[in-house]
């Protein structure tokens, strides 16, 4: 796989101007690459240590602490079951060899279509509603075996799933690698300025002028 | 209307009765949208904070005693104090990588209603000066940043957020930042050396506090996104109105997560001190009882870290002091219940199993003993279990936690509490946190592991 494409690169300097010092945008990058790439290569890490002017070894040291990284090729679908203490409570553990046994995977494997990567993993924060799993990080609650298999069947048939939750009804269920399906945009006219931390010496102005009823 | 009805746009918060400071637009479908925000009293504190001046605004702050929400329950408007006079600049990070297990109110903070989370930190930005603001999103959770992108995109083009916010000289950047997938990062000094784009190792004390030297070496207040998002409800309605709410000690509302073996699970917003966690257990109004046919056995008051209490102990009052007291933490306010059918050896296995996983490395007592810990606990679990496993497991849990680890009474064997905090011989908390379950339950279960690993079979020649 490879760098990233011009497109990716002038949103990679959109995400770089929004922080005092460029490093900062290192994992905001790294979740870029994986959303053109569905993994993070080392060409594309290569590519980031340009763009941020850090070297290699600093992007590979920061990807490898983050587990939601890929280093290798993975599954268009990531599907991340729970099994943390309040999804085991109610079932979490036999979600997931439920979803072992549909896949024919275990946790780290991918299909050999190459549809689906099987996690098992820690708490995703859904903890009510056990037991949850997320499919590219969008949720589905209080599932069932069957609950699973018609994700997987709505998948498989290219269907948006109704038992995930989207932002907006009508969301697709993008593939791998894409997080929000909208990014924050930072008009350079609207901002009020994002400058090195060397270059603010005095209190913000606010501070001293507005003292009420401003 | 904001009904207590399954809310299909977000599972998980069931509406109660009582003043809602946070939660009061979850139940409208449009609830994360600007207009819906502004139909209901949006971006009114910060007009009042922009009014009274900085100064006033966090001094209502001091006054209303908003405690942080986000598991140590620091007072927010001491820490902001904590900045050194005439250092610039400050930023403000907003912690929300919320991954605690049983844990999961910020979450839905963030995606029900984001606005009310951004003009919490527009406020906090103005009361102290802090010139730029990065809201650290946890990497796996797509729909609240979804919600948080297109509300920044909102509240920037209607000029609420950005150059001259509503007219003024108050100007702040915000900007949306997320994580990878590591649960230590939601410990303050890891999340600034994750947003400075590093691992996100915590980094060793002193300096103890980000106040002082933060991101970039700055002054840095790092709030919790619960504690931030009262500050909209705090500044329209004053320090008092906060202060009728709750205890004198504990003011305001908090939300608890309770999930487990009851009937109604959710995410409730109740007034901290006067509700006990009995009320949240059985009350009509929340959790309605455990499931039919069953009792309860023990349950985690504050997330997977807190040493566990047991059914005596339910009347505690939803507030950190009493409970600390007691040998465990209010925490981040998740509340895990277990009922008579719960393998209490597997259930720890699990805890610590998260611990073990999610440990960073840095510290040697941290990274060895929690492997050491769950390898021990499944051996034991699996039917391998030694006779010495359990002073084994004890020995590792008091070289990462030294001494009397927080444990609730046991009034039946005569045990008296051990208060929270524990002792600890690594940098962060989350080593010490492994201890938690295996102290709760050997202390009150040891039957069950004695059980499991049997007696030896004697082997002759």
């Amino acid at each position: 796989m490879s760098r990233l494409t011009e497109a990716n690169v002038k949103i990679a300097h959109e995400i770089i101007a929004r922080y005092p010092r460029p490093k900062s945008a290192l994992i905001p990058l790294l979740h870029l690459a994986q959303e053109q790439d569905g993994w993070v290569s080392d060409e594309a890490m290569a590519h980031l240590a340009e763009l941020v002017g850090v070297t290699p070894a600093e992007v590979r040291g920061t990807c490898t602490f983050y587990e939601m990284f890929k280093l290798h090729p993975v599954g268009t679908y990531m599907v991340n079951v729970c099994t943390n203490i309040a999804c085991q409570l109610l079932g979490g553990e036999e979600l997931l060899h439920h979803a072992e046994k549909t896949l024919g995977i275990r946790p780290g494997g991918t299909t050999s279509d190459g549809m689906f990567t099987l996690e098992d993993v820690e708490c995703i924060a859904a903890c009510t509603e056990a037991p949850c799993m997320q499919v590219n990080y969008r949720y589905g609650v209080r599932l069932s075996t069957d609950d699973f298999d018609e994700i997987i069947d709505d998948l498989r048939a290219g269907r948006t799933p109704d038992k995930l939750i989207t932002a907006n009804p009508g969301d697709q269920i993008p593939s791998h690698g894409t997080l929000g399906l909208t990014r924050q945009h930072l008009d350079p006219d609207k901002a009020a300025g994002i400058v090195p931390p060397e270059q603010v010496t005095e209190n913000p102005v606010w501070l001293t002028t507005t003292k009420g009823d401003s | 209307m904001a009904t207590g009805e399954y809310v299909p746009h977000a599972p998980g918060y069931v509406d109660s009765p009582g003043t809602k400071v946070v939660s009061s637009r979850f139940g409208y479908e449009d609830s994360y949208t600007l207009d819906r925000y502004l139909a209901t009293g949006g971006y009114e504190g910060l007009k009042k904070a922009l009014a009274n001046g900085p100064e006033e605004c966090h001094g209502i702050v001091r006054e209303g005693t908003l405690l942080g929400r986000g598991g140590a329950g620091f007072p927010a408007g001491i820490k902001w104090g904590f900045c050194p006079p005439e250092v610039w600049p400050r930023y403000l990070v907003v912690n929300g990588d919320e991954s605690e297990p049983g844990t999961y109110k910020d979450r839905l903070l963030m995606e029900l209603d984001p606005h009310q989370l951004i003009e919490g930190c527009l406020i906090a930005c103005y009361a102290i000066g802090l010139s730029q603001c990065f809201l650290y999103v946890r990497g796996e959770m797509a729909i609240a940043q979804q919600r948080l992108a297109d509300a920044l995109n909102e509240a920037y083009e209607a000029g609420y957020v950005g150059k001259n916010i509503l007219g003024t000289d108050f100007s702040v950047d915000i900007v949306l930042h997320w994580g990878a997938g590591a649960y230590i990062v939601g410990e303050e000094t890891a999340l600034i050396e994750s947003l400075e784009g590093n691992r996100g190792m915590p980094r060793l004390k002193p300096p103890f506090f980000p106040a002082a030297v933060g991101l970039y070496g700055q002054p840095t207040i790092v709030n919790n996104v619960e504690t931030l998002a009262n500050l909209p409800w705090m500044l329209e309605h004053g320090a008092e109105a906060y202060k009728e709410l709750g205890s004198e000690t504990s003011p305001g509302t908090r939300m608890f997560a309770v999930s487990g073996h009851v009937k109604r699970p959710g995410v409730y917003e109740v007034e901290q001190g006067v509700t006990t966690y009995e009320d949240l257990i059985y009350g009509d109004d929340y959790c309605q009882g455990m499931r039919d046919g069953h009792e309860l056995k023990m349950f985690i008051p504050g997330g997977g870290s807190a040493p566990w209490l047991f059914p005596e102990h339910v009347s505690l009052p939803l507030e950190a002091r009493p409970v600390g007291a007691a040998g465990t933490m209010l925490g981040s306010g998740a509340i895990v219940i277990m009922d008579d059918s719960t393998d209490a050896v597997k259930a720890c296995l699990r805890v610590v199993r998260f611990f073990a996983r999610e440990s960073c490395g840095k510290c040697a007592p941290c990274r060895e003993g929690t492997s050491w810990e769950e390898k021990i606990l499944q051996r034991i679990l699996d039917g391998n279990g030694r006779p010495e496993d359990l002073d084994l497991l004890l020995d590792v849990a008091d070289n990462i936690s030294p001494g009397p680890y927080p444990v609730a009474s046991f009034e039946a064997e005569g045990l008296d509490a051990v208060p929270f905090p524990p002792r600890q011989t690594t940098i962060c908390p989350l080593g010490p946190s492994s201890v938690a379950p295996i102290t709760s339950a050997i202390r009150r279960f040891r039957h069950e592991f004695e059980a499991k690993i049997g007696t030896p079979v004697e082997v002759t020649a």
